[in-house]
């Protein structure tokens, strides 16, 4: 999906105006930028790509590329052709396209717009979520959802256990063909720590004992691929219980008034946000200094249920922008949701990947 | 005319007939080869030099040795025995802080990696340290990560400090190097491939089988009816063939899903239950139907050229000698139809095996082929020499397939519609 | 295929079974073609038959969706790259093509059993290791994410088809016919014009529409050697069905199938026209 905005400057009466349309119009570019499309782009392109559409007269081309970034920006890369100029992306990928050189790197206190009060980007952002070629913008999780209507009223799944718990929710699931989060929520649903999920996942009896828990409701779940078919198959009850980011299951609970129920016991968060090409930081800073300052953040979650990554737009978030609900309680971060939230550990995840997705693999083949 | 080169036959300008003959012909020769050869020097750019590099990306290994000449060069007469000494420490020291500054460590950390889990966090963990470490080196990096402090490492990074690798290979096959460089299978929970292979094989034999039993009778017809009637049902075969095949594989979608255009049939005749739907895609099944139903065209065609060929009167014959319906057809009948069973199976089979796109869409977790795995490591794990590896084994396959077909055939008897 | 006078009653029944198995099979072939065209035309976002629909009352049906087709400007630009890159690709594989046909139906053609191997080789081997294959050599000398690279490649895949069909009408072109124009007065130019070109144009125009099918449909190498400025029909389809399956994906379904009747009434009135100036049929 590809959208073309273009802004045309009509000021040109007023003669004092027009000099400085000129000068803008002068500089006036097109950004080709890369994000997960969806709900997600809409958001997007409402808090950052409009307004700076209308202040610059740039033209924003929305490319859905995200889930294939790093190999889409490897391939530009190869073929000495890079044409994204800002790419959106997962800390893991932004990791590893920064280690290849395929990344800008990014002093955020020289390049990013400091909070209102003052406070430099590198005390504003959340502690730790600054990359070295990252910027991010929101704090999302993965999450469990199910169809409210497929179990009674006064019999509800609440925790991560039920949704291993055949016996007393029936129905199928569907869970991501990744062993991503998987694995976390089996071994909390097996009784381990949210804390220790990782330390325990290093252990070959860990993994294992991951596994062996997955192998409870293997027949009975359907494996995804793409962000937006569990709200789908939640919707049409082909399943019951559906893991997915949770900004889709909000999306589809308030915009299109499904019955989904997020269970936010063990949810596994991280970031999202900008990584700049290498070559492209000088086109980019401008949009990128824009984009990431306290108020975009603030407005994208009018549109979308991520938290913002700036402590400074967090105190500014109110409610959803269609419907006018209060946006707070369905963020990952409001604390009644955040007990017994898991960190995704993506260093435990760049070394173990590999090896985990093929020994995934495996297990689905048996 | 015993001694012809007394009396040589000439051309009319006195050339002997022979020479001139040969000159024609060699002209001739010429004169098609050059006619050919602009589309041989396309395909040798657009299609042959391609498949040659990624046959070469399969076994080209030159991260290690890029990212770390130093360590590369102090570890090749390193025994393996014990712990490498300092000088080998030094220079992974020295190439780990010329390649942070560079930043081009990620793709050899990529790498090493694939080979030994834990070698990614070691290589980049280190590097973002190693500035204003203090000889000596060996304790220093020890302590930084006790992966450095492993055997195991040290010959990993010795190993595939080498141009070339056999490991995609190896993990195309579901094999590694042990610790001690010998080649072991992959304990059972990690093979994947040498299964999916299989599959890929079997489930190809079932769906060629399944679109010879199918088109056989077709075939049969077509060939049997007077020509005005054939030319009409042949449209019906010749439709889908020219029908996109997202298309086709859109429409199965829409027919099979558990809440799609059968099930909801069955279960408004009262055939099944409305929570006892049926799950016929998403799996093999709906791989198997699918593909049947598009490549069912592929074994009708060569069929039905083969037994138009035959005289009706075969048949005819062999019964008023007094064979009963069923023998005739077994003795007669059948045996003459065997080369278009073995063009149409086999082209069957070179294009289920191949493919990609239907099975993706409807085969669920257990109905895909290996072709997934090639498209998976292209695009999402970007181990691009794996995927050469898998695409090389499977060309290797499609080859000797083709090779067959083209001895038992001749692919200039191919026809299309 | 009538039935012999001497059929016994088993042969008999055993006939009519055995039609009745071809209508299956038939049914089986075209069946899922026909389905798609009236769930196209559904008015809710469903990819099955509603209640209304099977009532056949008319609020059941609309245009909805190809409305949203029509006024989308994604799939728009998708249709119109898809016709840029296939009819490149196709006028560079007929030339390319047919040239080599006539140098592979000449007597003296050296080595053409390996040639012609090599040839179609493209349509042999599986489109995902091509893709992987170009991929790789592509973006090496910048071709990828490039019309150029998209077109070179859909040319390589369309060539096999051309190549098959002109060489299959070339073999059937009776020489004859050459010397019997010359012998009734024609020039070398006149007879090229008046007998050579009518009779292998077909073949020519045949290869070309295959060609061009094979470039229209094509997925797999398209998604790996374009870039996002040379998204293809195809490409659009194959998002839409692994992302959200909406039933605009049935209208673009249908009316695709009518492009491919379209074409194969085409192809059917080249073969007849082929056959009759080759006096093989009364036409």
């Amino acid at each position: 999906m590809i959208k073309k905005t273009r802004f045309k400057g009509t000021l040109a009466g007023a003669v004092g105006v027009s000099a400085l349309v000129a000068a803008v119009a002068a500089q006036a570019q097109t950004l080709n930028i890369v994000s997960w499309g969806g709900a997600y782009s809409e958001s997007q392109q409402k808090a950052y790509h409009e307004p700076w559409m209308k202040k610059t007269g740039d033209e924003i081309v929305n490319i859905d590329r995200s889930s294939n970034a790093l190999a889409g920006l490897r391939a530009q890369s190869q073929a000495g052709n890079v044409t994204w100029d800002l790419v959106d992306m997962l800390p893991a990928d932004a990791m590893i396209a920064c280690d290849e050189g395929l990344a800008e790197t990014i002093d955020a206190d020289a390049l990013l717009a400091d909070a209102p009060d003052g406070t430099p980007p590198s005390k504003d952002f959340i502690a730790g979520s600054l990359g070295e070629c990252f910027v991010p913008q929101i704090v999302y999780s993965n999450v469990v959802a199910f169809n409210t209507e497929m179990f009674p009223a006064d019999h509800q799944p609440s925790t991560i256990a039920d949704v291993f718990d055949l016996d007393k929710y029936p129905g199928k699931r569907a869970l991501m063909r990744k062993p991503i989060n998987n694995l976390e929520w089996a071994l909390v649903a097996d009784g381990v720590d949210p804390k220790d999920v990782y330390d325990v996942l290093s252990t070959d009896e860990g993994v294992a004992r991951a596994f062996e828990k997955l192998d409870t409701i293997k027949d009975q779940v359907i494996w995804w691929e793409e962000g937006a078919q569990p709200p789908q198959l939640l919707a049409d009850q082909e399943v019951a219980f559906g893991s997915g980011y949770n900004g889709r299951f909000f999306n589809a609970a308030v915009a299109e008034g499904q019955p989904f129920k997020i269970i936010w016991d063990a949810q596994v968060f991280e970031l999202d946000g900008w990584v700049v090409p290498t070559g492209k930081l000088d086109k980019v800073k401008d949009y990128l200094k824009f984009a990431t300052d306290t108020q975009r953040l603030a407005d994208q979650a009018k549109y979308i249920s991520y938290g913002p990554a700036r402590k400074s737009s967090s105190a500014m978030v109110t409610t959803h922008a269609a419907t006018g609900i209060p946006m707070k309680t369905h963020m990952p971060t409001f604390p009644p949701n955040f007990k017994t939230a898991i960190p995704k550990d993506n260093t435990f995840w760049a070394d173990h990947n590999d090896e985990l997705t093929q020994r995934f693999n495996a297990w689905l083949a048996m | 005319m015993s001694d012809s080169s007394s009396y040589p036959l000439t051309t009319a300008d006195g050339v002997p007939l022979k020479t001139s003959l040969r000159r024609a012909v060699r002209r001739s020769r010429l004169k098609a080869l050059l006619l050919v050869s602009p589309l041989l020097a396309f395909l040798l750019i657009a299609f042959v030099m391609p498949i040659a590099e990624m046959l070469w990306r399969s076994v080209d290994n030159p991260e290690v040795a890029t990212a770390l000449p130093r360590t590369a060069e102090a570890l090749a007469d390193w025994n393996g025995e014990a712990l490498p000494d300092e000088a080998v420490y030094a220079a992974l020291a020295a190439d780990l802080e010329a390649g942070d500054k560079a930043r081009s460590l990620g793709k050899m950390a990529s790498r090493l990696n694939y080979e030994k889990s834990g070698m990614r966090s070691a290589v980049m963990g280190t590097a973002r340290r190693i500035e204003g470490v203090e000889p000596p080196y060996k304790p220093a990096l020890i302590a930084i990560n006790a992966d450095w402090g492993e055997l195991a490492t040290w010959r990993v990074i010795q190993r595939e400090s080498s141009p070339y690798t056999l490991s995609y290979y190896l993990a195309a096959i579901d094999r590694q190097y042990s610790p001690d460089g010998d080649i072991v299978a992959v304990p059972e929970y990690m093979q994947v491939y040498v299964g999916l292979f299989w599959r890929t094989f079997w489930m190809s034999a079932v769906i060629t089988l399944l679109t010879l039993l199918l088109g056989y009778p077709v075939a049969f017809l077509l060939a049997n009816l007077p020509l005005r009637h054939s030319n009409l049902l042949m449209i019906l075969v010749l439709l889908p063939f020219w029908t996109s095949l997202l298309v086709r594989t859109t429409t199965w979608i829409a027919i099979l899903q558990s809440q799609g255009v059968l099930n909801d049939i069955m279960v408004a005749v009262g055939l099944i239950a409305d929570d006892a739907r049926w799950q016929m895609i998403h799996n093999k099944t709906g791989t198997i139907i699918a593909m049947t139903h598009i490549l069912l065209p592929f074994m009708i065609l060569p069929l039905y050229s083969v037994m138009k060929t035959i005289p009706p009167s075969y048949m005819r014959a062999a019964r008023s000698l007094g064979g009963k319906p069923l023998l005739s057809f077994r003795r007669v009948y059948f045996p003459l139809t065997i080369p278009g069973i073995a063009a149409g199976g086999i082209l069957v089979f070179i294009l289920s095996i191949g493919y990609y796109i239907t099975p993706a869409l409807v085969g669920g977790q257990s109905g895909r082929f290996i072709t997934n795995y090639i498209a998976y490591h292209m695009q999402t794990s970007l181990n691009w020499g794996l995927a050469a590896a898998i695409a090389s084994i499977l060309l290797l396959v499609v080859i000797v397939l083709y090779m067959l077909f083209n001895r038992l055939i001749g692919v200039d008897k191919v026809k299309l519609g | 295929m009538a039935l012999p006078s001497y059929a016994t009653r088993g042969e008999r029944l055993w006939h009519y079974v055995f039609l009745g198995l071809c209508a299956l099979i038939f049914l089986f072939l075209i069946g899922p073609l026909l389905v798609i065209i009236p769930l196209s035309f559904n008015a809710e976002p469903y990819f099955t038959f509603t209640r209304a629909m099977a009532h056949l009352d008319p609020s059941g049906y609309s245009l909805r969706w190809y409305h949203e087709f029509f006024t989308s400007s994604a799939w728009l630009d998708s249709i119109k790259n898809s016709f840029i890159i296939g009819i490149s690709a196709t006028l560079l594989a007929t030339v390319l093509g047919t040239i080599a046909a006539l140098g592979l139906t000449s007597r003296h053609m050296p080595a053409r059993g390996l040639i012609m191997a090599l040839l179609i080789s493209p349509m042999i081997v599986p489109l995902i290791i091509s893709a992987a294959a170009m991929f790789f050599f592509f973006s090496k000398i910048h071709l990828t994410q490039t019309y150029l690279g998209v077109i070179l490649a859909h040319t390589a895949l369309g060539i096999p088809f051309v190549v098959i069909t002109v060489t299959a009408t070339l073999s059937s072109f009776d020489t004859t016919l050459i010397r019997a124009a010359h012998s009734l007065g024609a020039n070398p130019v006149r007879t090229f014009f008046k007998v050579v070109l009518p009779l292998v144009t077909p073949g020519v125009v045949s290869g070309a529409l295959f060609a061009f099918i094979t470039s229209f449909d094509e997925v797999v190498v398209v998604l790996f050697v374009s870039g996002p400025e040379q998204r293809t029909m195809p490409i659009q389809m194959w998002s839409g069905i692994r992302e959200e399956i909406s039933p605009t994906i049935l209208a673009v379904a249908t009316l695709l199938v009518g492009l491919s009747i379209l074409l194969l009434t085409t192809l059917e009135l080249l073969r007849r026209r082929g056959e009759r100036l080759r006096g093989l049929s009364p036409g």
